[in-house]
């Protein structure tokens, strides 16, 4: 559905992409993560036909961006990142205005705004001047106009951003259910979200595709190795010097906070060392309240991948 | 064709939501008021609509257009409606045209409501027709080109204010310096600023006179400065 080769994006000396290339097959919700200012906006609006690229080539739904803008803005239903509307006019002339620009006829558009009207919730506010409306209630303004005319790829910039805790998850479940209709890709700088509503993830930093692939496979490239987390009750120099004895610890963390010392011990790949930790407690007659091991997390990937190309740009000298 | 049409119905729809455009009408309707009473109502006045045409409607439109499409791509610019805009299948060309109907339309409400001034004199005195057509269509005339300096001066800036001031000083150096520069200078400089002088063509307009030269250029200027709106607007694109 989306096919973008060695694309890239120059704003003066500064390089926003740096010759990207990825594919997004039909069906699903993809994650476009990355830090802030990584160039997933610059990417996204290149792919709505908004800016052209200064190099490298973007098909969306078959047809180029470039050479042929005008078929796949009819295909393409965008939400920029601020929700931009016009304040003065009403939900209901909002939408049949943009219907109109999509050349909807008089049928389809009334059966069109019927249907994201129920599906974005807007009912009870589809008479009422937008510029009334919560930012929550735009967001899902933005989201009705974007899906209107039932389009093949549906791209959104930050669909969650400056929404409060109960908006963000009606807006993610409503991304996952529009995901199953059409080609979704979203952008998001929180890894959370990704996690919970994409199938696929694309991570960029510093205008560099850094990784691709589902979440539980980023995750698998980088958590071979766990990490024991454990509580014991004892003095912190002996309960240290005890976890490091056991074989295969390569690095113990300690801290002491009430009596109890929480110790994060990373050991080889290969090895589980909780119950010689047990052992060490039962042995010693201190106090165990909590043991167990944590996955490495898509986190802990996405920090040290966009870290470390962070790291490579700043020591390039800006000019 | 049908995005034109979209586009001026939202344009229009939208002039008449916002307090900004009844202001500009009241401001209109209320100087040109004034303007016909003191040149008309006075012991020995003339009837008919030269006193209010001959400068001073010019010198209304110059401060009264501007205020009206100043908001037109500005505020596209600012709130980022732009890019909802520009991602829908209508082009640059659509856009600028749209919003310079839809300006026109709303001067348009305007001038049909100055129509009492000539059924005023018509009562009291003898009504040319055939001179209120021809100044009616100077008044289009003269407007369009206007409103499409205005929609240029529009698509520059994101501030409105900026946008009115540009559209004033240029409105205000086409129509008045060139004509008064005309009358200093001698010789071939003198020619050139007569033609360049907005008011030099529009007063032809006023006596009843309608020269294809000054039909051409006005319509040339009009589409000179609706195109470059639209070469401003596609280069938004690659900043």
């Amino acid at each position: 559905m989306i096919e973008v080769k060695r694309l890239t994006k120059r704003y003066g000396p500064f390089v926003a992409v740096d010759e990207i290339s990825f594919d997004v097959e039909r069906g699903g919700v993809v994650g476009f993560l990355g830090p802030n200012g990584a160039g997933k906006t610059t990417t996204i609006r290149i792919l709505a036909c908004y800016h052209p690229a200064s190099g490298g080539s973007a098909k969306v739904a078959g047809f180029d961006v470039f050479t042929q803008s005008m078929d796949v803005r009819r295909r393409v239903g965008y939400l920029p990142e601020s929700t931009p509307l016009y304040p003065e006019m009403r939900v209901r002339e909002y939408l049949t205005f943009r219907g109109k620009l999509r050349r909807l006829s008089r049928d389809d558009l009334q059966a069109a705004i019927r249907r994201v009207v129920e599906r974005c919730w807007l009912g009870e506010f589809i008479d009422r001047p937008i510029g009334q409306l919560s930012k929550g209630m735009k967001q899902r303004v933005g989201l009705a106009d974007a899906i209107m005319h039932d389009p093949d790829v549906l791209i959104l910039d930050e669909p969650t951003i400056g929404l409060d805790p109960t908006q963000i998850r009606e807006t993610r479940s409503l991304i996952r259910e529009l995901g199953q209709r059409h080609t979704v890709l979203l952008s998001s700088h929180i890894l959370h979200e990704v996690e919970q509503v994409c199938d696929r993830t694309i991570i960029i930093a510093a205008g560099k595709i850094v990784a691709k692939g589902s979440p539980a496979e980023l995750r698998g490239q980088f958590g071979s190795q766990g990490r024991v987390l454990a509580e014991l009750r004892g003095p912190q120099p002996e309960v240290e010097s005890g976890a490091k004895a056991i074989s295969g610890v390569q690095k113990v963390e300690a801290s002491a906070n009430d009596g109890w010392v929480r110790l994060a011990i990373d050991s080889a790949p290969d090895r589980d060392v909780r119950e010689d930790l047990f052992r060490l407690s039962v042995s010693k007659g201190w106090g165990l309240r909590e043991l167990r091991r944590e996955g490495a997390t898509l986190e802990d990937f996405f920090v040290k991948v966009t870290a470390e190309q962070q790291q490579q740009r700043r020591s390039i000298p800006p000019r | 064709m049908r995005n034109l049409s979209t586009m001026i119905q939202r344009e229009i729809g939208s002039y008449f939501l916002s307090p900004i455009a009844y202001a500009v009408a009241a401001i209109f309707l209320f100087a040109c008021g004034l303007a016909f009473g003191l040149g008309n109502f006075t012991p020995g006045g003339e009837s008919s609509l030269r006193p209010l045409l001959n400068p001073w409607i010019v010198l209304i439109l110059v401060f009264v257009l501007p205020m009206l499409t100043m908001r037109l791509l500005c505020d596209e610019l600012r709130s980022g409606t732009i890019e909802t805009l520009m991602t829908a299948p209508i082009s640059e060309v659509e856009v600028v045209l749209g919003k310079f109907f839809g300006a026109m339309a709303f001067f348009a409400i305007l001038l049909g409501s100055l129509l009492l001034y000539p059924i005023l004199i018509g009562m009291y005195g003898d009504l040319d027709l055939k001179l209120l057509l021809c100044n009616g269509l100077g008044l289009l005339f003269i407007g369009g080109l206007y409103v499409s300096v205005g929609l240029f001066f529009s698509s520059c800036t994101k501030h409105q204010v900026i946008s009115v001031l540009l559209s004033f000083m240029v409105l205000a150096l086409m129509t008045f310096a060139f004509h008064e520069l005309a009358g200093l200078l001698e010789g071939w400089m003198k020619v050139v600023m007569q033609q360049l002088s907005i008011r030099t063509h529009f007063d032809d307009f006023v006596r009843g006179m309608l020269d294809t030269n000054h039909v051409v250029f006005f319509l040339t200027t009009t589409a000179f400065f609706l195109f470059l709106t639209v070469k401003r607007l596609e280069m938004r694109r690659w900043q």
